[in-house]
């Protein structure tokens, strides 16, 4: 799963086009990332200001 | 609040949704136009730079309220400091107000008649049985539910909307440039021209630009694209180091903090379903080459409306009838499109001393011409005067 650090995100919903399974959603709280995510971690390196990480527990 | 049904539910009021919207009503179909956020043109994912030759393309009229500064010209840096200078005889383009700008679109597509609404997001749309979708709408916290024959999906890279009406339009990394953008105050700037600064050190993949807004106002962002980058820096990192670097921007104040994904490329095939055509930065329409995309998202709305109008008129909403519109748009901007990403492939391949050549060899014009996807034979015979540049040369032809 991803974790998204909401200072760091400013709700672009540029991760959103890159997640080649749907797992993210841009909502009016911001970014969130539902259980189809399958940690490829596509959205990471997209993420213009390192807002995204790969929870270390699931990976 | 909403009407049982309509004949067409737009999704998403930037440019593209407003334009399709606007055709529709105007054709006398019921248009409700659905805007997520609570304000229309916000917050922008977008440098704001609008040519002349742009705003001719897209049919809209001139409006003084959206402009914040006249441009004369461009200056592009090589990352030895030359400079290749764009200069126009007068006014040829602008560094806009996106707030306003879509807004007064937006305004536009009321008056004629698409109702929009802005802070209602759509949660959900199902196919019935009866031909036609149902769309459930979640507006400032309550849900509502309505009809539509048609839905036009326009809501922004981070479109959900054709994906959940069958159609794929996730982009792949390379396909996507990482944006990020202040607009700085108090700055030394050339006022009258756009700057843009190329070099794979500060701009991996893309460029850096200063788009003025006022004689010490501009939007300072940039562009840059995976695998070029390092891992370990963000677009926001190699701005900053950009501005820290500069001592006329160094102690700038931030106005405003954006960032986003820009689409260059991954241009689609398909962009319909049943009920459903897709539209501006969701279809992927922007310029491949600087990633610009007012104008190409307000044309692919337009295309949509058009092609909506067509298809509710003769009683055929399918995918078949509908993929009239894939046609219409590759032979509008498409193919030029497709030209334009292929000088992007090439572009993002030059090292720095290369870059460092051509800003020797080319002029503005030339420059102006590439990016409209034109003179790339042009290009390529220059390039080819250097050994190392052969291969990517040939690529353009």
């Amino acid at each position: 799963m991803i974790t998204v650090n909401r200072d760091k995100c400013a709700r672009c919903g540029g991760c959103v086009s890159v997640c080649p399974v749907s797992a993210l959603t841009l909502t009016e709280h911001g970014i969130e990332c539902d259980k189809k995510c399958i940690n490829c971690s596509t959205c990471v390196k997209f993420c213009p200001v390192h807002a995204l990480s790969l929870k270390k527990d699931e990976k | 609040m909403f009407d049982a049904e309509y004949d067409v539910v737009v999704v998403g009021a930037g440019p593209a949704g407003t334009a399709a919207g606007k055709i529709c009503a105007e054709h006398d179909l019921s248009v409700l136009v659905l805007e997520k956020r609570q304000e229309i043109g916000s917050p922008k994912r977008c440098g704001e730079g609008l040519g002349k030759n742009s705003l001719g393309r897209m049919g809209v009229e001139f409006n003084s309220k959206w402009v914040t500064r006249e441009i004369i010209g461009a200056t592009c840096y090589a990352p030895n400091g030359r400079f290749v200078r764009i200069n126009y005889d007068g006014p040829e383009g602008w560094v806009i107000e996106r707030k306003v700008f879509d807004k007064e679109l937006a305004y536009q597509a009321s008056k004629v008649g698409a109702r929009i609404v802005a802070k209602a997001e759509v949660t959900g749309l199902v196919r019935a049985d009866d031909g036609k979708v149902d769309v459930s709408i979640n507006y400032a916290g309550t849900p509502y539910k309505t009809r539509a024959k048609m839905i036009i999906a326009c809501d922004g890279v981070e479109t959900k909307i054709a994906r959940i009406m069958g159609l794929n339009t996730t982009m792949k990394l390379n396909d996507i440039a990482q944006g990020a953008q202040l607009e700085m105050s108090n700055i030394k700037i050339d006022p009258d021209r756009i700057e843009l600064y190329f070099g794979n050190d500060i701009a991996p993949g893309g460029y850096i630009w200063i788009f003025p807004k006022g004689d010490d106002v501009a939007n300072v962002g940039i562009g840059i694209r995976h695998p070029y980058g390092k891992e370990s820096m963000c677009a926001m990192d190699y701005l900053m180091r950009f501005i820290e670097s500069r001592p006329e921007l160094k102690d700038g104040s931030i106005i405003e903090y954006n960032t986003g994904g820009v689409p260059v490329g991954g241009l689609l095939e398909n962009m319909v379903a049943d009920n459903l055509i897709v539209a501006g930065d969701a279809a992927h329409h922007t310029n491949p080459i600087h990633g610009g995309g007012i104008a190409e998202a307000y044309i692919g709305g337009k295309l949509a409306g058009e092609v909506v109008v067509d298809a509710l008129l003769n009683k055929d909403i399918s995918a078949k009838y509908l993929s009239k519109y894939n046609k219409m748009w590759w032979d509008l901007r498409g193919s030029k499109m497709k030209n334009v990403e292929k000088l992007r492939k090439v572009a993002e391949k030059l090292k720095d001393e290369e870059l460092n050549f051509l800003a020797e060899e080319l002029s503005g014009d030339d420059l102006v011409e590439f990016t409209r996807g034109s003179a790339l034979k042009k290009l390529a015979t220059i390039m080819m005067k250097k050994p190392g540049m052969i291969r990517l040369a040939k690529e353009l032809l």
